[in-house]
């Protein structure tokens, strides 16, 4: 029964990135896209935590903490201040055919699913549906990603997509703390690069829409 | 039995000439409608007490040496005999009025028994040479129908479409029997249940049974001849073709698929939910934004033989999963659903013609306030509404309830193509009943309640009695299905006996005549007793109320915030009514644009708005075959201006090959 | 003597769902108003008004015909009567076995189709507004309706409400996945077939992005109390059902005696009284959608609920 419990728990938090992924994709309006990051990242946090209790591995905590407080408080923090400055934040974004962008999401999660479930046949049953979670929402980041046009909301979407990694690596079980670290910390560079380079697109084409980047690259017509 | 059933079609045959012969008389309405109305009621009865017996063969000596025509009465031809006679029987009286005006009825009159007779032949054959001929009968006197009305402006090229997709229906299941029927050539039905084709062979039967049939059913993409053929032909023909020629078509796919063929493999089901649900869908859609009510009627058409042939999906994946109890309620979930669509979807087009008649358009944003003028049309056409939008207590919901049950009976399928479609299909088949109900809501109420929107809807009249006795009495069948689906369910034991070896549990014993399809713990349904306990507390809250609260009624102009319009014109349109579901849903399905031109201040032109739909079928299919037809029609037309010399050449040539070709065959 | 026990039990449960209904649209009224710092109306209003409509003739259209005069009673029976099959108190009631969770969808269905004919049978462009909103949301919430029902009737192996409650109260549920996205969809869709915020205003009149309210412009008197009454009884439906399903504790069982049905009783409206709370918290909170946004608010429940659906068919343990 305790077991049944744990299970439950792990599935249950796994379930709720999934459900903040497609609020990712559902939300159009900046700020509440941050807000969802955050959440996004909080529910990692715990559920990287409940990993921790169970597999009793203490290193895990410590993916957890820095889950809680790059990804659910600094990134997201940095960020509102990024789009505060760009004065972007009361943008709402063109996002067409939500219903259609979330169906196409439902139809990656039965893709992932699809996939992960046969091949992990034989693993531990609280990984298998994980990983395949996992899976489901680092390819919901990619949706994201593709279906967006602001810069912000890429990076929110790539964020999303780094957070279904961790979550795949910590229910597998044996990833070693100075990846987590390292992941972490590429992240963290990554967000520094990408925030520099939001603040000089703007600068250029007076917009963060990567639509304006395109017309610009060479080699066109 | 089957002489009863055989004697019925011989009599159809009397009619057809009888009708050819009366031509323009007064008296050959009554005898022609009144005699099919008599044969169907015979038909109706013959079916009803056949489909327990054990099945009856007939051979005559007539048809193709060797094979002679083979006739068998079984219970799944029983099932849709009753079917027949009912819708038949319905049409014929309600025909019997409607054409009362007909100024040409020398065009009907003969064809319509031919029709008749087609499609009883087709139910009874047991072999494929009087199948196919019983098949082309059905769909060549359905043309001439269509054609019955051929001046008006695109009857004929609706014909013409309907005459096309014909041909096609015919070809594929011909190809369909050729390859059941195996190099040996047995062609009769009980040869063909004997052999045991390979697996490819019976994937490419079950693919030409589904398009034949598909395409005579409706199935989307072969559905085009629906929207086209239903306006153009009368209103009791319509009827008939949309009620019970539709049901025919899904009498043979099932014939071929689940009889003779003995099952399909689990991909195959895939496939059939797959079309089934898009089916549903793309129907119901283009119903919602149709002004033509007899086309919108088709297009439901084409809704509900999805949702039938999501029923047959889910039998024929149970069936390859050997869980016969639930290919058992799957099937007869959708047997059940083709039986009503014919007592619903017949009852509709009488409205219909009823309402044709008496305004003299279809359109329904010439109508209006039909409710006040032609009170028993209208309100058998309210039933109508009622069970096609799947509402309890009628019989739609019953069987879409029952399909509900069956997909929700066993998710544990090892194949992962069913465990994602079937989901897939119990969402697409829940919106399809949501967008049947806004169709049917916008149909009734811009069509039938409001103000009339013409002179011609404000000086509507009632039908005659025959045709208010036809749509009467199938409205009163529709509640009484509806109210006892326990009756079809138990009719129906043996027709799933004999096609998936296990039937549904007996339902007429239960207590209260409560409906249960698996188990008492699982799902149950009691229409008789909810049906009661509305109509006793909405009786008793409006008799209390006027006891007690107030009984006066004052009558006053509408209030309308205070600004009633005058005119009739103000109302809320058809088009107005779907703009909410065209813009979800619009885009997507048939890429619907508004384009608004507002003129600038002190422009005088006047402002525009345009709705663009883009049928893609229609425009990315038929609209290329089209063309590439007609290119390479225009390509071959050198071959008309050849020597004889080189004509004969060419049969050479083909001789040679197809001598060829058989020397390598061996 | 058996049978006399259960027909009571069971008429009980149908007076009381009609009794609690107002005081709960009254509870929820009175939360509201607190929360915008007024005193607001008694919590005892709702009865009030409906007596007064009730004692007040009906000012009928010239062109109203009889299904406009059917319609109100057609609504509140369909609504009370589906109302009846959910469990409040106690599970198996004597004719909980007469419906479904499908049917009682159906009925709810039933209830609308006829309320959205009775909008457009005067004629005026206010009825037709609100029709055709109505049919656009009840197009998306009903479907997203069913795969809930589905959802939860794989898990518990029954579309009956009664063996649910059952099912999940006997604690071997568990945490999952599946319900979690059930839940979150089957409030969506409780807002929307409720009018209530975001999607619809209860309390506006005059305002073009009324739904409902639109609807039942022409009506007066005692059909408009009746019609009063079904949303009030429609409201408690869906908050018995969401209690019901995922919060079962305190349901009396099928033969227990007073006691327990006291305790369930007690229970329930102490549900009712944290659905009340919520709901008047959650509308305070949040600011009503423009109508166009309303396809992807309501889309998004049918999206969860296919999700969840389709979790179920992949896997057992979701």
């Amino acid at each position: 029964m305790l077991r049944g419990i744990s299970f439950d728990i792990a599935h249950m938090l796994a379930g709720f990135l999934v459900l903040a992924s497609f609020l990712m994709l559902y939300q159009d309006r900046l700020y509440a896209l941050l807000n969802v990051l955050a959440l996004h990242a909080f529910i990692l946090a715990l559920s990287v935590a409940w990993q921790a209790h169970i597999q009793h591995a203490p290193h895990l905590f410590i993916t957890a903490i820095i889950a809680l407080g790059f990804k659910a408080m600094l990134i997201p923090w940095a960020l509102r201040k990024i789009v505060f400055r760009l004065g972007i934040h009361r943008e709402i974004e063109a996002v067409g055919g939500i219903g259609l962008t979330m169906l196409a999401g439902i139809a990656l999660v039965a893709l992932s699913l699809e996939v992960m479930l046969p091949v992990t046949a034989h693993t531990d049953p609280v990984a298998r549906e994980d990983i395949a979670l996992a899976l489901s929402v680092v390819l919901i980041g990619l949706l994201t990603m593709v279906t967006r046009r602001n810069a912000v909301s890429q990076i929110v979407g790539f964020m999303s997509l780094e957070n279904g990694i961790i979550l795949a690596a910590t229910g597998a079980r044996g990833m070693p703390l100075v990846v987590e670290i390292s992941v972490a910390f590429s992240v963290l560079v990554a967000f520094i690069v990408v925030g520099i380079f939001l603040f000089r697109i703007r600068e250029r084409f007076d917009s963060v829409d990567v639509g304006a980047i395109d017309l610009h690259r060479g080699g066109r017509q | 039995m089957i002489e009863i059933a055989l004697s019925c079609i011989g009599l159809f045959c009397l009619l057809a000439v009888a009708g050819a012969g009366l031509g323009r008389a007064s008296a050959g309405r009554f005898i022609v409608y009144g005699g099919c109305l008599l044969i169907g009621a015979i038909l109706f009865g013959t079916g009803l007490l056949a489909i327990a017996e054990p099945a009856q063969r007939i051979a005559l000596p007539l048809g193709v040496p060797w094979v002679g025509v083979h006739l068998r009465l079984d219970a799944l031809s029983s099932f849709f005999l009753l079917l027949l006679g009912l819708g038949s029987a319905g049409a014929s009286l309600f025909a019997i009025g409607y054409c009362a005006h007909d100024e040409e009825p020398q065009r009907v009159l003969p064809f319509y028994p031919l029709f008749l007779a087609g499609m009883t032949l087709v139910l009874l054959a047991d072999d494929a040479f009087s199948f196919l001929f019983a098949w082309e009968l059905m769909s060549l006197s359905s043309w001439a129908l269509v054609m019955a009305q051929h001046r008006e402006s695109g009857n004929a090229q609706a014909a013409f479409v309907y005459l096309l997709m014909a041909v096609f229906s015919g070809l594929t299941m011909l190809l369909a029997f050729g390859v059941l029927a195996g190099p040996t050539g047995g062609y009769a039905f009980d040869a063909m249940r004997a052999a045991h084709p390979s697996a490819g062979l019976t994937a490419l039967i079950f693919a030409l049974a589904l398009a034949g049939a598909g395409s005579k059913a409706g199935l989307v993409p072969l559905h085009v001849w629906l929207p086209l053929a239903h306006p153009a032909a009368p209103s009791h023909v319509s009827a008939l073709m949309s009620g019970v020629m539709t049901k025919i078509a899904v009498y043979g796919f099932i014939r071929v698929v689940f009889d003779l063929l003995g099952g399909a493999p689990w991909w195959a089901a895939t496939i059939v939910l797959a079309v089934g649900g898009i089916t549903a869908i793309m129907g119901v859609l283009h119903a919602l934004m149709e002004r033509d009510l007899k086309r919108l009627l088709a297009y439901s058409t084409v809704e509900n033989i999805g949702i039938v042939f999501v029923g047959l999906g889910l039998a024929l994946a149970f069936k390859a999963n050997n869980f016969p109890a639930g290919a058992a309620l799957a099937l007869t979930a959708a047997l059940f659903h083709a039986l009503n669509h014919t007592l619903f979807k017949s009852l509709l087009f009488f409205g219909a013609g009823a309402v044709l008649h008496a305004t003299g358009t279809r359109d329904i944003e010439k109508l209006g306030g039909l409710l006040q003028r032609m009170p028993l049309t209208s309100a058998a056409v309210l039933v109508g509404c009622f069970a096609i939008s799947a509402l309890p207590p009628m019989n739609g919901f019953a069987s879409e309830w029952l399909t509900f049950q069956a997909i929700l009976l066993r998710p544990e399928l090892p194949q992962w193509g069913l465990k994602l479609s079937i989901p897939a299909d119990g969402a697409l088949l829940a919106l399809a009943a949501a967008l049947a109900a806004a169709c049917f809501v916008r149909a009734f109420g811009i069509g039938f309640l409001g103000r009339p929107r013409t002179a011609a809807a404000g000086n509507a009249h009632e039908a005659d009695r025959w045709s208010v006795a036809a749509m009467a009495g199938f409205a009163g069948l529709c509640l009484l299905t509806g109210l006892f689906p326990g009756v079809t369910i138990d009719l129906l034991a043996p027709v799933a006996h004999a096609l998936v070896g296990a039937a549904m549990p007996w339902q007429t014993g239960d207590a209260w005549l409560t409906t249960i399809p698996v188990a008492a713990s699982r799902s149950s349904y009691n229409a008789l007793l909810l049906f009661v306990f509305v109509l006793g507390s909405g009786g008793i809250a409006a008799a209390l109320v006027k006891r007690f609260g107030s009984s006066g009624l004052r009558r006053s102009p509408a209030w309308d915030c205070g600004f009633p319009d005058p005119s009739p014109m103000t109302q809320y349109t058809g088009a107005s009514m779907g703009q909410p579901i065209k813009r979800v849903y619009g885009a997507l399905a048939f890429h619907a644009r508004d384009v608004v031109d507002m003129p600038a201040p002190g422009d005088t032109r006047a402002a525009t708005h345009t709705v663009t739909r883009t049928d893609y079928i229609w425009d990315g299919v038929y609209v290329p075959l089209g063309q590439a037809v007609t290119w390479v029609s225009t390509y071959l037309n050198v071959l008309q201006f050849l020597t004889i010399r080189r004509y004969l050449g060419f049969v050479f040539i083909l001789l040679i090959l197809l001598l060829m070709a058989l020397a390598l065959w061996q | 003597m058996a049978v006399i026990v259960s027909l009571l039990v069971q008429f009980a449960q149908m007076l009381l769902v009609l009794a609690l209904a107002p005081l709960l649209t009254g509870v929820v009224r009175k939360v509201k108003a607190r929360f915008q710092r007024r005193i607001g109306a008694s919590v005892f209003q709702p009865y009030r008004d409906l007596r007064r409509l009730m004692g007040k003739d009906v000012v009928l259209a010239d062109n109203a015909s009889w299904l406009f005069r059917v319609a109100p009673y057609t609504i509140f029976a369909c609504t009370w009567v589906a109302a009846a099959l959910v469990p409040t108190f106690a599970t198996g009631l004597m004719f909980s076995w007469s419906g479904d969770l499908i049917v009682i969808a159906g009925l709810l269905g039933t209830a609308r189709f006829v309320q959205a004919l009775a909008a457009l049978d005067i004629g005026t462009s206010f009825g037709g507004i609100g029709a055709s909103r109505e049919v656009m949301i009840a197009s998306l919430a009903e479907p997203a309706m069913i795969l809930i029902v589905l959802s939860v009737a794989l898990i518990a192996g029954s579309t009956q409400l009664s063996v649910v409650a059952d099912h999940m109260l006997n604690g071997q549920v568990g945490l999952r996945v599946s319900l979690a996205l059930a839940l979150v969809a089957l409030t969506i869709v409780a807002l929307a077939e409720n009018a209530r915020i975001p999607v619809d205003n209860p309390a506006t009149h005059l305002e073009l992005t009324m739904v409902h309210e639109a609807m039942v412009l022409e009506y007066s008197g005692r059909h408009l109390a009746m019609i009063e009454l079904g949303v009030a009884l429609k409201l408690l439906l869906y908050i018995s059902m969401i209690a019901c399903i995922f919060a079962p504790i305190g349901l009396a069982g099928a033969n227990a005696g007073i006691g327990a049905f006291l305790i369930g009783g007690a229970a329930y409206v102490a549900k009712l009284a944290v659905g009340a709370v919520a709901l008047g918290t959650f509308e305070t909170s949040i600011a009503k959608m423009r109508v166009f946004r309303l396809p992807n608010f309501v889309g998004a429940a049918l999206m969860l609920s296919l999700l969840g659906v389709l979790l179920l068919f992949v896997s057992r343990g979701m």
